[in-house]
């Protein structure tokens, strides 16, 4: 009976492997295919990948794409790691009546649904002439409090006499915070940082607001508009999809220990 | 005395250094999500076309009422919020207890592959996934070999599949991602309060009944709450799955009330106005559905 269970468990878990890691496969059989083969469901390998990758890179200005997709995201990550954490560290460790009641009421904004902002945010930007800037697609996003509440639960779990050692010793407060908290809570920063750069790198409906000239856009928004053409050339969007998915993949894998260990101490 | 004057001083030096670290965020956050939240609920009780708008009062609400697509858009929301978040986070709560076995083998393989699908954009998997549903496509394609089906079913062309399918697509994005949640939780549970039930007799669905999910409900609040406000704002994945069901056989089979926010803003002659309406509703749905969540699944004492 025990066994019979347990091989249950197994077989429950491969399935739910399988199909989580299908659509990645898929995706890379589907990128040497044609967009023939692929919507009649062939599931080989075929020959057509370079053929894709030349078709894509005439459709598109591919670096420029993929370098308007990283600059926008590497910018936003930095901007509000920086800026997260300094709240989180701060409604932590400073903590008073009304800070907490200033907090409280942060985390209620987490509920307001970004459609019920995009359009004053779309006049604001058109209202200050930054539309189709990237400038407009980093400034909500780097804000989140989200990552404030991450961070702040982080903090719970940092070592406060390390503060009161670097009180005597003389730090600044900004110091503490720069020399001390940042390099022991790597961890933290590493989680939040792979989820506001995914966010960022694979955000949508705000980028495909304030972007208009084919020259900003980013690479999400040029693979939803490959993809609502007519006859959708799958092969040829597959690859943009690969190539678009790379860098988030190999980033959770490069820091997935460090994305766990923060994951972990933000429910704590 | 001179000590305790002292100590005052630097506490109060202390207070107000606090405000430094957090005035950045509190700026931001103040410009880019309060005055907007605001601005909207001025902006839905006017009407107007382009750039000149007037008051409107109720008018925006009224129109509510008698707008077909809106009430499409309404009901479709809900029934993807009433069906997805459920299954997705039953799922979620079920594999997390299974991969928190100590004696379980290639939990790391199996913890990864279930995680997967969160790195994707949703714009890339709503793709993904629109060429795998097709009607000749690898999903008909599979399930007819195995013989489960004898015709092949039209995913993205029928109403009622649509819709299906676009559930099936955002439980396979957001269960591993849910699941991370519940295995941090499960991982602050003493082992020792297993064990003890397991001598006490308790199989192990009352082991799951009366130890893991009462010692999560935080953690099933948290999470219930995001997919809330997630699902409510379904946008990317109706519009590059199924179009919004432009392409089904009945119009608007998967239309969102998001995706209809934003025709009514950049598709269709923008009217902010109204639009900004249907977004209240959003809130307010979001707001009620949070209230309810919190009464069912806050105990006060264990709110921390």
């Amino acid at each position: 009976m025990k066994r019979i269970k347990g091989s249950f468990k197994y077989i429950f878990l491969s399935i739910a492997s399988l199909i989580s890691v299908f659509p990645f496969i898929w995706m890379v059989i589907g990128a040497t295919n044609t967009a023939t083969d692929i919507i009649k469901g062939k599931m080989t390998p075929g020959l057509e990948a370079v053929n894709n990758v030349k078709m894509l890179l005439e459709m598109v200005d591919l670096p420029l794409v993929l370098w308007n997709s990283a600059k926008i995201a590497i910018i936003s990550t930095v901007l509000l790691l920086l800026i997260a954490s300094l709240a989180g560290y701060g409604f932590e460790i400073y903590r008073s009546k009304i800070k907490d009641k200033v907090y409280g009421g942060l985390l209620l904004t987490m509920m307001i649904p970004f459609a019920a902002l995009m359009i004053p945010l779309f006049r604001m930007f058109t209202k200050m002439g930054l539309l189709d800037s990237h400038t407009a697609v980093i400034l909500p996003t780097i804000a989140t409090v989200f990552m404030i509440f991450f961070f702040r639960q982080n903090t719970k779990s940092f070592n406060r006499e390390l503060i009161q050692a670097a009180r005597v010793d003389g730090l600044k407060e900004y110091q503490t915070f720069f020399y001390i908290y940042v390099p022991t809570m790597k961890s933290t920063y590493a989680a939040a940082g792979i989820i506001a750069f995914m966010t960022s790198w694979n955000n949508f409906l705000w980028p495909l607001i304030i972007l208009q000239t084919d020259g900003k856009k980013t690479i999400t928004l040029v693979i939803s508009s490959l993809s609502s053409a007519y006859f959708p050339e799958y092969g040829v969007i597959m690859v943009a999809i690969v190539i678009a998915t790379l860098p988030t993949i190999l980033i959770f894998f490069l820091l997935q220990k460090r994305f766990v260990e923060g994951m972990l101490g933000s429910v704590k | 005395m001179h000590r305790r004057h002292q100590h005052k001083r630097r506490k109060n030096f202390y207070q107000m250094y606090g405000w430094l670290f957090i005035l950045i965020a509190l700026v931001l956050v103040g410009l880019f999500n309060i005055y907007p939240v605001i601005n909207s609920l001025i902006l839905s009780t006017m009407s107007g076309k382009g750039v000149v708008y007037s008051f409107n009062g109720l008018g925006n609400i009224k129109r509510l009422f008698s707008d077909t697509v809106f009430q499409t858009a309404l009901k479709n929301t809900f029934i993807f919020f009433i069906f997805q978040v459920p299954i997705m986070l039953s799922l979620a709560l079920l594999i997390a207890s299974l991969l928190n076995d100590k004696k379980l083998k290639f939990k790391g393989f199996f913890r990864t592959a279930i995680f997967l699908p969160c790195v994707t954009s949703l714009v890339a998997y709503s793709i993904l996934f629109k060429s795998m549903f097709g009607y000749d496509g690898i999903i008909n394609v599979v399930l007819m070999n195995l013989h489960v089906i004898r015709e092949p079913i039209a995913w993205l062309s029928d109403p009622l599949w649509a819709k299906v399918t676009v559930i099936i697509a955002i439980t396979w994005r957001w269960t591993g991602y849910n699941m991370i949640f519940y295995l941090a939780g499960l991982q602050n549970i003493d082992p020792a309060i297993y064990e003890a039930a397991e001598i006490d007799g308790a199989g192990s669905f009352k082991r799951f009944k009366s130890i893991t999910v009462p010692m999560l409900k935080p953690i099933i609040l948290f999470t219930s709450i995001m997919s809330t406000i997630g699902t409510l704002q379904l946008f990317d994945e109706v519009v590059n799955l199924t179009s919004g069901g432009a392409s089904t056989s009945s119009l608007n089979a998967t239309l969102t009330l998001s995706q209809y926010i934003y025709d009514l803003s950049f598709k269709y002659v923008p009217n902010f106005g109204y639009a900004a309406t249907v977004s209240y509703i959003i809130v307010l749905i979001i707001a009620v559905l949070a209230f309810i969540q919190f009464r069912l699944g806050g105990d006060r004492d264990e709110k921390n």
